[in-house]
């Protein structure tokens, strides 16, 4: 059935109930402010269909584990219970466990940050970080300065605190120093307050694209003289395939960068262990909000995480990954270029995304449902944008399926966007500049 | 015909008299459809209501697994719950049916012509009752014929708003209300991304009613109709969502406009061939006609669907209602396909 609004007709005779109708939810009134844009929408219904063995997704962001040593790890939870199973089941420290913030020291030392344990906040993920600081920053209305696309899972928490995102854009070399000047200088000249600048410096979600290492003491310098705190978001930046890590943005300044880590993309994900580092006094505020929040994070989750790194071979498990990662993305952008020359695509050197721009005039909005249709799922450009513009883009992932499945997922986009382009050429439209009112990205589960 | 309300059905009935064993039913949910995800969501509501009731529930999805497993528990019953696609075209019924099993609900050649609009909007205005002047057109055809030409002649005949709509499908999928000649071509465009042919109807402004028939063994009759009120598009955000929409359980008719839905629906459900329940959406316009839209043989059964809301107008617990239809089902004579008079 098809709405058309009109006023109410008179209907013959009299009603025989004039009863108040219902909205299916007694407490819509009641819900605040932040609430209104959680919605189920068409097209997050579509990603249902993902999961399914048929579908090839290009979706998701579901790290590929099949490679983990579990029986070792087996073996690890087994002692954990065994050994320190009182204390893995108890309530923990609400900034984290000491020796895994110790160990976590370790893991950022590969990209240059120095810090003491005291200023580790571990986290249920870095997701949950991300929410601390932007609770700990933002009131309703406050700028954060993001790239331009930008992390859905970071919009969506921006969006829940009612802050306005303004978008700065990147090129192949990642966010544009002369682009964040001009628009921290716009936003102070029209007296509006940044609270900080979120970026995600290595291996772009969903853009596949590093910030470049001229460009980082430059980006830390402009936040830094327009008084603008940094959020550095680097859950990839281990996984490079041709290089070694490069130097983290707060190492460059530890006064004014909150770098978040996480243990989701380099070991698993379903621990949901992530981390933040940032200067004293904004961590003594992070680990107050997350007791608000969550009183502690997983003591049995950390214990776990901390055994593993001390009794199993991490870095190679993280280069085994590296690999497993740089064969799925030959396969990604080698079939790109078979199937699908007429569109053009960011070439990751690391990480999970390639970042799609589609030929002329076709919508990836528009066209998920014929894509779907074709058994091939990928998220619409829309998702990372705060406005719902990108509607020429989409991100492919590569991190889950095995290459032959990534190279039959391109071929199946290839003929949805032949189709759409004859569809959209017989129709003479193009892409709509009307922004998606529903801006969302599969479930986390969502392959 | 009939036309009154279902009554709420009394104490529960065994499965076969004498006995007291639990009809074991085998619910359908999921699929491949771009409705997946409503398909789960009635599956689940379903097999709960249904276990509340102690009927014996199994929950499958469609896909490899489904005919051995179908074949190894041998159910009483299969309810298929599937919304879109193999689920709503008579193609899953089928299979069900070449396994031996018995359906609840439409069998596979009646499911066949309901799933189609155009030709639904054909059989029901051939039993007499008013649809919006529509033409059916595939996307192959304005390639052939050049899309501005027939969007024009479109809009010459049928004049605007128009609704362009997939012929198949759900949940508004890919519908749009078109109210200006220059939002048509992009309304194509989001019609075809679903499938490829398109409906394009007169739109009709009025009071928009859902009216659910059931079939407990005494033949079709009209729960009480619902009336949708929103303040934008029916599309699948407010239909999934609650705030946007009111719903007026039952419906704020005078008594003979209320008569004249209900026997709509019925009359469609009976001119189509429709077994045990079914959905019509329709339209009253401002001189009380009532418009057929189109009709549904795997109406939602999510916790904001119209059948559930109905049955609950009724009286009815929903647990006991349906598995009363399961009764039913079981009850009636097997029939094989569905017949389908008008066609």
């Amino acid at each position: 059935m098809t709405s058309q609004p009109s006023p109410r007709p008179e209907t013959s005779g009299t009603p025989t109930s004039a009863a108040a109708g219902t909205r299916l939810d007694p407490w819509l009134d009641a819900y605040a402010d932040r609430t209104h844009g959680m919605r189920a929408s068409e097209i997050r219904a579509l990603f249902a269909v993902a999961n399914r063995p048929e579908v090839v997704s290009l979706a998701g962001g579901m790290p590929f584990l099949d490679g983990l040593p579990l029986d070792s790890l087996a073996q690890v939870a087994a002692q954990v219970v065994a050994q320190r199973g009182l204390q893995a089941l108890q309530y923990g420290s609400g900034q984290g466990d000491e020796t895994l913030r110790e160990q976590i020291l370790e893991v950022m030392a590969l990209e240059g940050i120095s810090a003491h344990p005291d200023d580790v906040v571990v986290t249920t993920g870095s997701q949950q970080a991300l929410d601390l600081v932007t609770r700990v920053f933002i009131n309703p209305g406050d700028v954060v300065v993001a790239e331009a696309p930008s992390y859905v899972g970071a919009l969506g928490v921006f969006r829940a605190y009612q802050a306005d995102v303004v978008h700065v854009p990147i090129d192949e070399h990642g966010l544009i120093p002369a682009a964040l000047e001009e628009t921290l200088t716009s936003l102070a000249a029209a007296g509006r307050q940044t609270k900080f600048l979120y970026t995600v410096p290595n291996f772009h979600n969903p853009a596949g694209v590093s910030v470049s290492l001229e460009r980082r003491p430059q980006i830390v310098e402009i936040a830094r003289r327009h008084g603008v705190l940094v959020l550095e978001d680097n859950p990839y930046g281990l996984l490079g395939f041709d290089r070694d890590p490069w130097p983290a943005l707060r190492s460059y300044d530890e006064d004014g960068v909150i770098y978040l880590g996480s243990f989701s993309k380099t070991f698993a994900p379903g621990y949901r262990v992530g981390w933040a580092v940032a200067p004293h006094a904004v961590r003594e505020k992070l680990v107050l909000a997350s007791e608000s929040a969550i009183l502690c994070p997983s003591n049995a989750s950390q214990i776990a995480i901390s055994s593993y790194l001390s009794t199993c071979d991490w870095r190679s498990q993280v280069k085994s990954y590296r690999e497993l990662y740089r064969e799925r993305r030959d396969a990604m952008v080698g079939a790109l270029a078979e199937h699908l020359p007429e569109a053009s695509w960011t070439v990751p050197d690391g990480g999970f995304y390639t970042w799609v721009r589609l030929p002329e005039g076709l919508d990836a909005k528009d066209m998920l449902p014929r894509a779907v249709t074709a058994r091939v799922a990928y998220v619409p450009g829309t998702a990372f944008y705060f406005d719902g513009t990108g509607r020429d883009h989409m991100r492919l992932s590569f991190c889950y399926p095995t290459p032959e499945r990534i190279r039959e997922g391109v071929r199946r986009l290839a003929s949805v966007v032949s189709a759409e382009r004859e569809l959209v050429e017989m129709f003479g439209t193009g892409t709509t500049d009307e922004p998606a009112d529903d801006v969302v990205a599969p479930a986390p589960d969502v392959l | 015909m009939t036309s009154s309300s279902a009554p709420a059905p009394s104490a529960l009935t065994p499965l076969v008299p004498g006995s007291s064993a639990a009809p074991r039913v085998a619910l359908l949910a999921g699929g491949l459809s771009h409705e997946r995800d409503v398909s789960i969501r009635s599956g689940r509501r379903v097999a709960e209501a249904l276990r509340s009731a102690g009927v014996e529930v199994s929950l499958h999805d469609v896909d490899a697994d489904l005919v051995p497993a179908l074949t190894e528990l041998a159910p009483d019953l299969v309810w298929p719950l599937l919304h879109g696609a193999s689920g709503e075209d008579g193609s899953v019924r089928d299979v069900v049916q070449l396994l031996g099993l018995r359906l609840l609900g439409t069998g596979p050649r009646a499911s066949r012509v309901a799933w189609s609009k155009p030709i639904a909007k054909t059989v029901v205005s051939r039993a007499g009752i008013v649809t919006p002047e529509f033409v059916t057109l595939p996307q192959s055809l304005f390639r052939e014929l050049g899309a501005g030409r027939v969007l024009d002649a479109i809009v010459g005949r049928l004049g605007l708003p128009v609704v362009v709509k997939p012929s198949r499908g759900g949940s508004a999928l890919g519908v749009s209300v078109v109210r200006s000649a220059d939002e048509l071509p992009r309304a194509m465009v989001e019609c075809f991304a679903y499938g490829g042919t398109a409906l394009i109807e007169r739109a009709v402004d009025g009071v928009e009613v859902a009216v659910s028939v059931v079939d407990l063994g005494d033949g079709p009759v009209a729960l009480p109709p619902i009336e949708i009120v929103t303040d934008g598009p029916y599309d699948y955000d407010a239909r999934y969502n609650p705030g946007r929409v009111e719903y007026f359980a039952p419906a704020r008719l005078a008594p003979e406009t209320r008569a004249a839905v209900e026997d709509v629906a019925i009359t469609a459900h009976r001119a189509l061939g429709l077994a045990r329940l079914s959905r019509a959406d329709l339209i009253i316009d401002e001189d009380g006609v009532v418009h057929f839209l189109e009709v549904n043989v795997t109406p939602g059964m999510t916790e904001t669907s119209l059948l559930p809301q109905a049955a609950e107008a009724a009286g009815h617990n929903l647990g006991a209602l349906y598995r009363a239809l399961v009764e039913a089902s079981l009850a009636a004579e097997p029939t094989g396909l569905a017949g389908v008079g008008a066609l």
